[in-house]
Formats: C-alpha cells, structure tokens, sequence
C-alpha cells in the first residue's frame, strides 16, 4: 500500500529533484573561472620544466652529468657540454628538452644530483608549432611567460 | 545446427562505436540484432593499442613505472601499486610500514575517484545527467589531494619500487579526513537520486544479468563478481600491503544484473571510506623506502602479484632473466577480461540495454588495449 502510494506521489522523483534544488543556491556553485581565475597549483606539480640558475651568479646549476637524460624513459633530453680548458671541469654547451614526448613522470627530476632541473608549477604548455614544443636552454632557465588574461 | 552465416530476413548487423560516447571510449561493438533484440554481440577492440606489454621490454624496472599508469588511468595509483608490488616480490623486498600505509591511503582514494567517475558516466548513459556534475566534484578534491601529494592529477606515478618518493605532505592527515567526513553524506546524495529513482530501476534491473557460475566461467571478477553473490576480493583473500589490518567488508549482492553492480560499487565507496579513515589514523614513523640501489637488477625468476583493482583482479606477470630490463611483462587487466562477458551479458535483451550493460562493466578503454 506504502509503496503504491509513494508511487503515486512520485516519492523517488521529488526526493532525487531536492537534491537538484538544494544545490541551485549560488553558494554551491563550483565551476572556476579559469582564465580570470587562475587555480592554485600544488608545490609538488610536475609542470612545466626549468632548469634552475644561480640567482647571483646568474650561472647555471647543472654539471652536465647526464643522468636526468639517461633516467628519462623516453630519452627525450640532450645535454652536450665540453670541457672548459681552464677549469678542467665539464661545462653545458646545450640542453633540449622535448616537451611534445614528455609525460611529467618526475624521473629525471629525481634523478638530477644537484637540483638543477625541476618540474614547476607551470601548466599552460600549448604552443602553435610542433618546434614551439622543444625547449632549448635558454627557454629552459627563463620559463614560459603564462599569459594573463584581463577583462 | 550449425550457425548461419548470412542475415536472415528481419536480421540486421548494426556498427556500434568505435565512436560512440557511451562506449567509454574507443570500443567497437557489432549487434546482430532481430528488430530490438539482440542476437549477437561482438567486442573489437585494438583501437588504443601502444603495446605497453613490449615497451616494458625497452626500460629498465624503475622507468617502466610510469607507463602503467597509462592502461587504466583512471585508476592509476593502483595500477602503480600492482607494478611495484610485482618488482618488489622480485627482488625479496618489502616496502616499510609507513610507505604501506600511505600506499593504501592513495589506493582507497583512487579507488573511490574511480569507481565516481564510473557512477557518473554509467548515470549519464542511462539518462541521470545531474550526478555526473556532483562525482566530478567529489572527484576534483580527490585529485587535489593526488596533486599535492605526488605533484600529478590523473597518470600520478606515485609510488616507486620498494617505497615511496614523497613522503606524506604537510597537512594530508586534515585534507583526507576532512575529505572523508564530507564524503560520506555525498553518497547518500547519489543514492537519494538513483537508488529509489524509477527509471534508474527500470532500466537497470535484470539488465544485463551474469551469475556466479558464468563470472568464474569467464573469469569476471571485481564488482560484476561479487554483485552475482561471491564474496570474493584480493584485499581480503590474499592480503597485500597491510591489507589485514583494517576492518571492512566486502559487499555483495545477490542478483548479478547492472542495478546489482551499482548497488555493490557504491558500498565499496563507503567500505573505502571506512579503510582510509582507520589507514589515516596511524601512520606510522620510519623510512618510506627500503633499501634499493640505483639499479635494480632481479634475479632471474618470474612472478605473478595481483591485487585488487578498482575494476578487478589487475595481476603483473612479470619474467626477469637476470638483466635491468624485463624479459617479458604481461599485465592481465580487470577489464579486458570482464569486457569478454558482454556477448553472454547482451544477448537475448534489448539494444538499448547494451549502453547500460557496457557502463556497468566500467571498462577503460586504456587497459582492455594496453
Ligand atoms: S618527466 Fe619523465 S618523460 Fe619527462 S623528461 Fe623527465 S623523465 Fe623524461
Ligand atoms: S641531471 Fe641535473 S646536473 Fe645532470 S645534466 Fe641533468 S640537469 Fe644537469
């Protein structure tokens, strides 16, 4: 008898649609407003990479060693470097860094001894051309410059 | 008699996908169909192949961890933890108790992220647009918690062989808590717009009914399982990572059909709820990695490591001869084998079950490839 009742009366239904109702308070909304407003990225995100410089110097971190490039599984950084007659040390010549291949796993990150390469908070990776994709050195230490949208 | 191999009259073959958005993807069904019914479904699948199975072959063990996070990605943690738990069953290591823990932490929530999106697009299919949008939302703090933790959303790469990389991320214990405690009313919000709704039972009940004896037949495990009645998880029957210490219970359900299956992955959510907020409790302190070296060089041997997956039993074979490369790796995912059920599941029903009868066996595209 309950049962029928409660069919009758569309109890399922009304019960599903407060729930729809409850939520129509502006207070609930929940979309973010994405160009305008921008997300807060955690500390940890894999973004976009850098290669970190001597904020003094302005020298760069990296010793060349090689071994983000050898722990990266789809082998898509290059380092040259050349061997600085006065100093006798190794030195960075080039570091490419394909980004079109790169799945932000963290390895090489991981892997750097000296903390020079770091993936970093920045997400909006898109550019027009497929070479817009490959990061050199210079792009590397600078970083994307995001885009600010105004309204 | 043997079958006919041409279109009776009022037969008809109908192409379904590999476009179709309910299809979860890029799976091709072909319907035999007899005016509505259903005479014969068949599967074709290979649309997302990347053979992972021999990029494994290429890497070494540790940079092979990322790409399994790349079959069922939606459940990726898990995915990460089977692989780890393989490689270290490999090598004779165990992870430390604190990394084990937070190991279940992120399974659990990855569990539950899974089994949303599974609630909201199997709901969409059917027709219930309005909770896709809530389990988005529940989902999205899920993600937040992945992303501080381990610095990615979707494809985490959470865990490494023997460990952890990161360690527990300062105020986690709130966020996860606070997660869980505002969670719980959620679900009881999902069911107040399904559970009781008459067209959610009407298009779900006897739909797509698989019993008990056809899911060991096929091999079907996971949710389909245990909605036709066995009380049967890897958790429970052969516990991994500290499993054995938390308190929970396997949900079944008698029937087998799609309402079934919904029924036991939404008491999975709570039963996930419950082991995170027992896991979440007490951490313990120590080391998060064991001692690995920089390479890992197995002994040659071969191992098999299953756990319990969002979607099944997701089981690594994994033959090592020696080198820091895999000889073989075969991955058996929940979904290519439960995907197997839907001719048995389909046949005899109506064709506008068969986006019910997919969406409940919650496969992802990804994983039934590889
Ligand atoms: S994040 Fe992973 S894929 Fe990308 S460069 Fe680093 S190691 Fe290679
Ligand atoms: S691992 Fe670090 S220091 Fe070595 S080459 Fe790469 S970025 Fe430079």
């Amino acid at each position: 008898m309950l049962t029928i009742l409660k069919k009758i009366f569309f109890v399922d239904l009304i019960r599903g649609l407060l729930v729809t109702f409850r939520y129509q308070h502006p207070k609930n909304i929940y979309t973010e407003q994405y160009p305008a407003e921008r997300p807060k990225i955690a500390e940890r995100y894999r973004g976009a990479p850098r290669l970190n410089i001597n904020p003094e110097t302005g020298e760069t971190l990296c010793i060349a060693c090689n071994l983000c490039a050898l722990a990266c599984p789809e082998q898509l950084i290059v380092v040259t470097s050349e061997r600085n007659e006065v100093t006798k040390r190794k030195e960075l010549t080039k570091f490419t860094y394909d980004l079109s291949r790169c799945m932000f796993c963290g390895l090489c990150e991981d892997a750097c001894p000296v903390d020079a390469l770091e993936l970093t908070q920045d997400f909006e990776l898109a550019s027009y051309t497929r070479e817009g994709a490959i990061w050199d050195r210079q792009m590397l230490e600078e970083g994307p410059k995001p885009i600010w949208y105004r309204y | 008699m043997a079958e006919r191999t041409y279109l009776g009259a009022d037969e008809l073959i109908l192409n379904m996908g590999p476009q179709h958005p309910s299809t979860h993807g890029v799976l091709r069904v072909v319907l035999k169909l007899d005016g509505e019914r259903i005479l014969r479904a068949d599967c074709v699948i290979g649309y997302l192949h990347r053979g992972i199975e021999k990029i494994a072959e290429y890497r070494t063990y540790q940079m092979f961890a990322p790409y399994v996070d790349r079959m069922d990605y939606v459940a990726a943690v898990s995915n990460g933890l089977g692989y780890c738990l393989a490689v270290e069953k490999l090598l004779g290591i165990e992870a430390p108790p604190r990394a084990q823990v937070v190991r279940v932490i992120m399974t659990e929530l990855n569990r539950i992220a899974s089994h949303l999106l599974w609630l909201g697009t199997h709901a969409l299919d059917i027709g219930a647009v309005t909770p896709l949008f809530y389990v988005m939302r529940e989902r999205e703090e899920i993600l937040n918690i992945f992303e501080a933790y381990c610095g990615a959303r979707l494809t985490t790469h959470a865990f490494r062989i023997g460990g952890l990389q990161y360690d527990v991320y300062e105020g986690m214990e709130q966020q996860v808590k606070r997660f869980c405690k505002m969670f719980r009313p959620k679900i009881d919000e999902y069911e107040e717009l399904l559970t009781e709704n008459r067209i959610w039972k009407d298009r779900t009940i006897g739909v797509g009914v698989l019993t008990a004896e056809d899911c060991k037949a096929y091999g079907v495990t996971g949710p389909l399982l245990r909605a036709a009645g066995v009380k049967w998880d890897i958790r429970k029957a052969q516990p991994y990572s500290g499993y054995d210490r938390y308190e929970f219970e396997i949900p079944t359900r008698p029937n087998g059909d799609t309402y079934d299956r919904y029924l036991v992955r939404i008491q999975e959510m709570r039963q996930s709820v419950r082991i995170i907020e027992q896991a979440i409790e007490d951490i313990p302190e120590g080391p998060i990695m064991a001692k690995v070296g920089k390479v890992i060089k197995p002994p040659p041997g071969e191992v098999y490591v299953s756990i319990e997956a969002p979607k099944g039993e997701l089981g690594y074979y994994i033959v090592s001869d020696g080198s820091t490369q895999p000889y073989r790796v075969r991955v058996r995912p929940p979904s290519f084998v439960n995907l197997q059920a839907l001719d048995k599941m389909a046949r005899g029903g109506l064709v506008a079950d068969i986006v019910a009868i997919i969406g409940s066996i919650d496969i992802v595209l990804g994983e039934v490839d590889r």
